[in-house]
């Protein structure tokens, strides 16, 4: 396909998009490489981050310089993207916790509770039905 | 220039997916099974927006919005239905 661009959009768009793909690649490998659960669940958030978003800067840029239009498709998916990673991460730890760890092994919460794995809601801790 | 901007990152998420694609089979925990497949989704809506500066064309935007939202969707629920044993309660 021919790409028939003057050369300051051409690097700016070439440079994000080869951001994107290296940082999606040493999110990968740092997924690969990693030896504990808990580090590889570290590693993916830089593929999710800053490598989907050097491609969506990437693409939003070329959308505006070259086709003279502008878009806001990325910036749904970006925010899409950043909303859902911290949950999805949270989620993956607790499945995690409950399958490997023991509480005696985590360090006291500081709390007024315990850890939410592990123990009821508060104001149900003598529920019977749990 | 942007051609091989576009296939150089076609190279790196592809192989971050064929690596993602082993972690998935060979992780040792759940945990890290379903961290692959989200990592997947992830590395599958990069490419499919290179496809769409590939082809110049916009209409490949509604399709990676619609797979983040059904690889978020499935990631929660298989964390629920192992944590809880119930995807809704």
């Amino acid at each position: 396909m021919d790409h028939d661009l003057t050369l300051l959009p051409e690097i700016l768009v070439s440079v994000f998009l080869v951001i994107g793909g290296l940082f999606g690649l040493v999110g990968s490998i740092g997924f690969l490489r990693l030896r504990d659960t808990m580090q590889r669940l570290h590693a993916p958030t830089k593929a999710t981050t800053l490598g989907v978003g050097g491609v969506l800067i990437g693409s939003m840029l070329y959308f505006v310089m070259v086709e003279g239009r502008v878009s806001f498709h990325e910036l749904l998916i970006t925010l899409f993207l950043f909303l859902t990673a911290p949950i999805t991460a949270n989620f993956i730890a607790k499945t995690h916790m409950q399958a490997k760890l023991q509480e005696k092994d985590l360090p006291p919460s500081g709390g007024k509770y315990g850890w939410a794995v592990y123990d009821a809601p508060p104001g149900e801790e003598n529920d019977p039905g749990r | 220039m942007i051609t091989y901007a576009i296939v150089f990152a076609f190279a790196c998420f592809g192989f971050g997916l064929l690596g993602t694609l082993w972690r998935m089979l060979a992780g040792p925990t759940v945990a890290d099974r379903i961290l692959a497949l989200d990592t997947m989704v992830i590395n599958f809506i990069a490419l499919i927006i290179l496809y769409g500066i590939w082809q110049g064309t916009a209409i490949y935007f509604e399709a990676s919005m619609l797979i983040a939202m059904v690889g978020f969707v499935s990631t929660v629920a298989f964390c629920r239905f192992i944590l809880r044993g119930d995807i809704i309660e």
